[in-house]
């Protein structure tokens, strides 16, 4: 089978002999059209795979500035299709960005599994993470995804030891996403031999790339977790770089978009300078 | 022991009610989940689980629970004879307390050293705070800030107790919104932590777990009947929010097939209305809180806010085997709106000198529509599952009386 896009991505990356920066931010946080503007905007600053928040009503994985985000969106009247149609519209200029899709199940339960496949492959979708499908429900969403040729992302935590380590990846492709610490996101960092380990210990089991996450803020940060990982994660500072763009009403001032992307730049930087 | 062609056989080895529960969790919480899962298997094997467990029950709870010929209100209803069982007798006024006894004895067996919990009325946060304080375990519980603002009297009960109650804002600051904090609390401290969940919902095995536990009420209830009328009643009725108290009376009389057997949701301002909480009625399958069940949500899968006056039902969700009782037919789901239970709440108080609480008061108004109908030899079984005192403010203010 030929390359899917993500697998591209993480093989140049490998030739470039840096690690990458994934970057996340929430699909229609804090408007449709804000949002398409800045998710246009981060491949040319520096993000090297997109992860797009669904947004969710209920997102129990998810710190303060997460959970504000999805419903910013929400009450801007995002919904899983119009999530869809952002990333269509995102591909119009773009073929090389791998886009990950990230969210909780039920809005693509009630969209219709095979229906929501369909429609997220030709929008041009690539993979996707689901928090709560666990491989104990891969009957439900995860195969189908795989059949579609599409990826289907795992969360692997510090408590993903012993026989449960070889379940998780089972199934997983594209790459595993190490969350880095016990918590929600946007919280706690982990220490930097403590990742170390971690990423070591998957490494043993996978040839699959691995990105790590969950409290990364800093270039610094994000530097030292892609000398050890193929990929540094960040969500949380992003989202809260945009929250500081915002007005009482949680509306977009001018230069939303500019700001935020200078925030990855710095990231972007941070990442390609830590293996020179 | 199952037998084949029973309703009491659920859920399959992977937490299934047909095609409801299952647990749909982070990947963090997974091996704890299977962890619970093991020492509850464990435990229910070990005669001495369950000797401490009657020992707590009888001694501390109170239990059994008395079964009441409610006289004057028959009289008053004029139809069939109706009988309460009186959960709300239990040490800590609700049926709340045969679960936390069972999910404490549960943790203490698996060495945990901490307890959080969510709580919508206050009565399930206040049973955990309670054993909290008999086995002086740290108790930490979710409550939604406008359940905080309704229930103040239970808030101030758990504070007395030793927990630390914890304001959830987001949301609309009720039960869903306590779960969801709850939840990330415990995927934070995953390691030391037992979640107390306090209805029969939530990732296998809490559904089956909590069931277990509240099913004491239904077996009691059937020995007593039996003693007191020499035969099985004629319908059972319970409310339902997650539904903890109903499947506790409900599921040792799955198979007693001339037993009829009704829900009552809360349909708040009414279910044609966008401001209740009856997720049969109103609500379609989707997956939330670790299980997949009936759900209040808006047609892009996202979860739209209940309403009832009572806090304890206000909840979009219910547990998976009641969604599966509906879907299959063995169980009957009704609703009662806030004004029907108000009304259902000051007769009993009148009637029985017996102040319920907001939540059973919507089963004694289903109770109220259909006793009269049927004929004087017919017996209506009614889980009473909660004392009325910490709704004494909340009704005040419905009725607009200052106190």
């Amino acid at each position: 089978m030929s390359q899917t896009r993500l697998e591209k991505r993480f093989a140049d990356l490998k030739e470039e002999g840096r690690g990458g920066l994934v970057t996340f931010v929430t699909a229609g946080d804090p408007d449709f059209e804000t949002s398409l503007e800045l998710v246009k905007g981060l491949p040319k600053a520096g993000a090297d795979v997109i992860e797009l928040g669904m947004p969710f009503s209920d997102p129990m994985a998810d710190g303060p500035a997460i959970q504000a985000s999805s419903l910013r969106a929400l009450r801007n009247g995002m919904t899983l299709s119009k999530t869809l149609d952002l990333v269509r519209a995102f591909r119009q200029d773009n073929q090389d960005t791998p886009i990950i899709l990230m969210g909780y199940y039920n809005p693509i339960y009630i969209y219709g599994v095979d229906k929501f496949l369909t429609d997220a492959k030709s929008a041009g979708v690539d993979g996707f993470i689901i928090v709560d499908l666990p491989p104990e429900h891969d009957d439900e969403f995860c195969i189908p995804t795989m059949e579609q040729g599409l990826h289907f992302i795992r969360l692997t935590t510090p408590t993903t030891v012993g026989d449960r380590l070889p379940k998780v990846l089972n199934n997983t492709s594209g790459f595993v996403y190490y969350v880095s610490i016990l918590g929600i996101t946007g919280t706690a960092a982990a220490s930097d031999s403590a990742t170390h380990e971690a990423v070591a210990r998957l490494k043993a089991e996978t040839d699959l790339p691995v990105a790590v996450g969950f409290g990364i803020r800093t270039p610094e940060q994000a530097a030292k977790v892609a000398t050890v990982a193929d990929a540094a994660v960040v969500g949380s500072a992003i989202i809260d770089k945009l929250r500081e763009n915002l007005d009482d009403d949680n509306q977009a001032k001018p230069g939303l978009s500019q700001a935020v992307l200078e925030y990855v730049r710095t990231l972007a930087d941070g990442v390609r300078g830590s293996r020179t | 022991m199952t037998t084949p062609n029973s309703y009491m056989n659920g859920p399959d080895e992977r937490g299934h009610f047909g095609i409801f529960g299952g647990r749909y969790v982070a990947e963090t919480l997974m091996p704890l989940i299977l962890e619970v899962e093991k020492a509850y298997d464990a435990a229910k094997a070990d005669p001495s689980f369950q000797k401490d467990y009657d020992y707590y029950a009888k001694h501390y709870v109170g239990r059994p629970s008395p079964l009441y010929f409610a006289e004057r209100l028959t009289r008053e209803l004029g139809g069939a004879k109706i009988y309460f069982k009186r959960d709300e007798l239990n040490h800590t006024g609700s049926h709340k307390a045969n679960n936390v006894l069972g999910q404490i004895l549960l943790a203490r067996r698996m060495g945990k050293k901490r307890i959080i919990a969510e709580t919508g009325a206050g009565q399930h946060g206040v049973a955990t705070a309670t054993f909290c304080a008999l086995f002086n375990l740290p108790c930490v519980v979710y409550m939604g800030a406008t359940d905080i603002a309704r229930q103040a009297p239970n808030v101030f009960r758990m504070k007395l107790l030793g927990a630390e109650v914890i304001g959830v804002e987001s949301g609309t600051g009720t039960l869903k919104d306590a779960m969801n904090d709850a939840l990330r609390d415990w995927v934070t401290n995953v390691e030391e932590t037992f979640y107390i969940i306090g209805t029969a919902a939530g990732p296998h095995p809490y559904p089956v777990m909590v069931r277990d536990f509240q099913s004491i009420i239904g077996r009691e209830a059937k020995e007593q009947m039996l003693e007191a009328e020499g035969r099985l009643p004629d319908q059972l009725v319970a409310c339902i929010g997650g539904g903890s108290n109903a499947i506790g009376l409900f599921h040792p009389f799955l198979d007693d097939k001339d037993v009829a057997i009704t829900g009552v949701e809360a349909a708040g301002f009414g279910v044609k209305t966008d401001k209740h909480a009856a997720s049969l009625t109103g609500g379609k399958p989707g997956v939330l809180h670790g299980n997949r069940t009936f759900l209040l949500q808006d047609d892009d899968g996202q979860i739209q806010d209940a309403h009832s006056i009572s806090a304890g039902l206000d909840y979009p969700g219910i547990g998976p085997e009641h969604s599966w009782l509906h879907d299959i037919g063995r169980v009957n789901y009704a609703s009662a709106s806030d004004t029907e239970a108000l009304e259902a709440f000051q007769m009993l108080s009148k009637v029985e000198g017996i102040i319920p609480a907001l939540e059973p008061a919507h089963a004694l108004a289903h109770v109220t529509k259909i006793a009269p109908d049927m004929g004087k030899d017919k017996i209506i079984l009614m889980n009473l599952c909660g004392r009325g005192d910490k709704d004494i403010f909340t009704v005040a203010e419905a009725l607009g009386v200052e106190i």
